[in-house]
């Protein structure tokens, strides 16, 4: 009898325990969820001073790219309590915000003396608030970021191409400054033999299942004039997104995919846009500033052999935007640890941590430095870029507003089905139909 | 006799029982018992077949979102169903789905017979080629696809070397996954390698299941190889031939992994399969009342389809 007790005993206390262990870890435990890339390695070494600082060990969640919208929006629709803290795409706002994933900081912004006039503005705005213009903040700016591009400088510079390119074209080779430019440059390279190998004009994005073809087909649209409405906040896109100068943009990037890029090229995003130029495939090349740290260090293509120019402007000057803010999933069962973090991201000294770590920091602190342009070769350019950023729709819908660019984009891009014209009026129709459903038009 | 020995297998487990368990155990009935074991499985097959499938159903009518969980919920009738079947999206799935199931079927089917017939020869080593012939089949669908992706690259891919060698044309002047008219043949290639050695493997058990007498009655009335073939093969073989095309039918009406890995439904939408439509309305664009709705067609699609199929299968079963 008295075994049976000490055995009733132990397990009854086990069972305690056990029940109690997940709450006493998680209570000096954080996780935080964001995308598999090289910035998030970053994050991984400069929150280990907010470990050592606060006694809060940090667990991170980095999912790739691809999956990167799946897998967290799954987690978030099912209320899971994976992530304490997530670096989420600026589009998610409006879902997050108007679903009650994320938490309103305001009322902690406002205790802590967080203001949000030291952020870039145009990060603030598109990383933090909804509705868009209203000061109703559900993330801190983190990591800002655009669509740019980056050259082989070393192949540029050798003397007989820029003489024949000179002859060709009545002018130096230089980083094209206008999208006319980029497809006579990347036409100009396409198809030629450089150390011995054939090369081809420019990596762009072509991705069908994410976001991939949005993301760079309006890194022509913008510069050409596309909107996404006449009157922004009325829904009204008839002749905005169908308009001849987003024609015109369209038409542009399915010339230059058609013309310029590696053969088997159709499903691509930034890992081939990445693989293509460092295996000295293509002359110039797409993708996002976050990736520019690690380009300039590569050892093969990096160092003097790169370039970086901003998204070349053509009617007006614009670049797609990236990056992210950090939010509090309201679903945490630490709140005060995960707030802590974001008082303690927020600082200047953190954030300046964060660029020389290869984190794009918004902070003005940062931003403003006098030393700012020259750390890095492409810092300019980051600046010039997050003052010319447009966003994607952030509406709750943008999931499906999404797969409706995708779809309609890669069909004329890539599959050569109907015309720019076609493919944007059937946007227009779809995006319609979203919008009446949303109860908006 | 069945009495007996299920009496005293009951009086078995009954003695090897605590006390009351044993008793509890005389008590039951045979039908009791029958029950007792089968409930977990019928509960299983409730919870994760029939409930889903009601709730589907249930959510079909109604404009429900998985991603706005606190939205109000409202029954939007047959509207879900209508946009679905008039949404020309859906008929091109339709198209595509159909054109990769009549291919695969139709290659499957004619070499898997081919290559049943020739290995029910039993020449020499046939055991090692059948072997030999099985081994795709048994890869995973993961592996597969990206295993052909590689061997579809335009530049370093083996697939375009061999049509290189074979006809003369640069191997990077054609892109099998990214051209709108390869790409469909290049999924229905995948597909054919590696599922002809399950339809072979079916040919194959019907062909050995038919009696020798009867070829060596055919031979003695000296009938033809010929004759032999379409008299008595072919005819005896069928029901496995049928069985064999119901499998795959109903396997490739849902392919969605291997052409997921292999194109992702593109370029543009020419590769898209229903599956592939209805994962990016359900868990892409998060319309699940619609995506539900589009479920529930191609399950009724498929079910009815295939009743038919089993209809006329037992009709040649009988003949």
């Amino acid at each position: 009898m008295k075994t049976i007790k000490q055995a009733l005993l132990g397990a009854t206390s086990a069972l305690i325990l056990l029940g109690a262990a997940p709450n006493l870890a998680k209570a000096d435990e954080l996780t935080l969820c964001w995308a598999a890339w090289d910035p998030a390695n970053a994050l991984v070494e400069l929150s280990k001073d907010f470990t050592s600082q606060s006694g809060t060990t940090m667990k991170f969640e980095f999912v790739p790219w691809p999956n990167f919208a799946d897998r967290i929006l799954n987690e978030l629709n099912s209320g899971g309590k994976l992530c304490d803290l997530l670096i989420g795409d600026s589009q998610w706002l409006g879902g997050s915000a108007e679903n009650g994933y994320y938490v309103k900081l305001n009322d902690f912004f406002d205790k802590e003396g967080i203001k949000m006039s030291d952020f870039a503005d145009a990060a603030v705005n598109a990383y933090a608030t909804w509705p868009k213009g209203t000061p109703n903040y559900w993330a801190l700016p983190a990591m800002g970021d655009a669509n740019a591009w980056f050259y082989r400088k070393d192949w540029f510079g050798q003397p007989e191409i820029q003489a024949e390119f000179k002859k060709k074209h009545n002018r130096d080779l230089a980083a094209p400054t206008t999208w006319d430019e980029l497809l006579e440059v990347a036409e100009f390279f396409n198809g030629r033999e450089i150390d011995g190998k054939k090369v081809y004009g420019a990596a762009i994005f072509t991705e069908r299942a994410s976001e991939g073809i949005t993301m760079g087909s309006t890194s022509a649209l913008y510069p050409y004039g596309f909107k996404y409405e006449n009157t922004p906040g009325k829904y009204d896109m008839e002749g905005a997104v169908n308009s001849p100068e987003a024609i015109a943009g369209l038409e542009a990037y399915k010339k230059l995919y058609k013309c310029c890029t590696p053969p088997g090229y159709t499903d691509a995003y930034m890992g081939e846009s990445l693989d293509a130029f460092k295996s000295g495939q293509v002359a110039m090349a797409m993708n996002w500033f976050a990736f520019f740290p690690g380009l300039y260090k590569d050892e093969k293509v990096g160092g003097d052999k790169i370039g970086f120019f901003v998204n070349p402007k053509e009617k007006v000057a614009a670049s797609t935007l990236g990056g992210q803010g950090i939010s509090v999933v309201a679903n945490t069962d630490n709140m005060d640890g995960a707030l802590a973090y974001i008082k303690w991201f927020a600082q200047p000294d953190v954030q300046k941590k964060w660029w020389s770590l290869g984190g794009y920091a918004v902070h003005k602190s940062v931003l403003n430095d006098p030393t700012f342009t020259e750390s890095q070769p492409f810092a300019a350019d980051f600046l010039v870029a997050m003052n010319q950023v447009q966003d994607f729709w952030q509406e709750p819908s943008y999931a499906i507003l999404l797969q409706a660019m995708q779809k309609r984009l890669h069909d004329y891009v890539v599959a050569d089905k109907g015309t720019a014209k076609e493919a944007l009026d059937g946007l227009v129709k779809d995006w319609t139909e979203v919008f009446k459903d949303d109860g908006k038009l | 006799m069945t009495d007996t020995s299920s009496t005293s297998l009951g009086e078995a487990v009954a003695r090897a029982a605590p006390a009351p368990i044993a008793s509890r155990i005389r008590g039951l009935s045979d039908r009791s018992m029958a029950w007792l074991f089968i409930t977990p499985a019928i509960a299983l097959l409730l919870a994760v077949n029939i409930f889903p499938l009601i709730w589907a159903i249930y959510l079909s009518f109604t404009n429900f979102r998985a991603n706005r969980p606190n939205a109000a919920l409202e029954n939007v009738g047959l509207s879900n169903y209508s946009r679905v079947l008039n949404d020309p999206n859906t008929w091109q799935a339709m198209q595509t789905t159909a054109h990769f199931v009549f291919w695969t079927i139709l290659l499957q089917t004619l070499i898997g017979f081919s290559l049943a017939y020739l290995i029910d020869r039993k020449f020499r080593g046939h055991a090692f080629w059948t072997t030999i012939i099985l081994v795709p089949m048994m890869l995973s669908p993961a592996v597969v696809g990206n295993f052909w992706r590689f061997l579809y690259q335009p530049q370093i891919g083996l697939f375009n070397h061999i049509v290189s060698f074979l006809t003369g044309i640069p191997p990077s002047s054609f892109e099998m996954l990214g051209s709108v008219r390869l790409s469909p043949w290049a999924i229905i290639i995948v597909d054919t390698w590696m599922w002809t050695p399950y339809v072979m493997l079916i040919c194959l058990a019907g062909l050995r299941s038919i009696p020798d007498y009867i070829y060596e009655a055919a031979e003695v009335d000296r009938a033809s190889l010929w004759r032999q073939f379409w008299s008595i093969t072919l005819p005896m073989a069928l029901p496995f031939i049928m069985l064999a095309i119901l499998f795959r039918g109903i396997e490739n009406f849902k392919m969605f992994d291997m052409v997921t890995l292999l194109t992702g439904g593109g370029p543009g939408s020419t590769t898209e399969v229903a599956s592939i439509t209805l994962k990016r309305e359900a868990f892409e664009s998060w319309r699940t009342g619609r995506a539900s709705a589009f479920a529930i067609i191609l399950f009724v699609a498929v079910f009815g389809l295939a009743n038919i199929y089993v209809k006329a299968l037992n009709k040649v079963k009988q003949r």
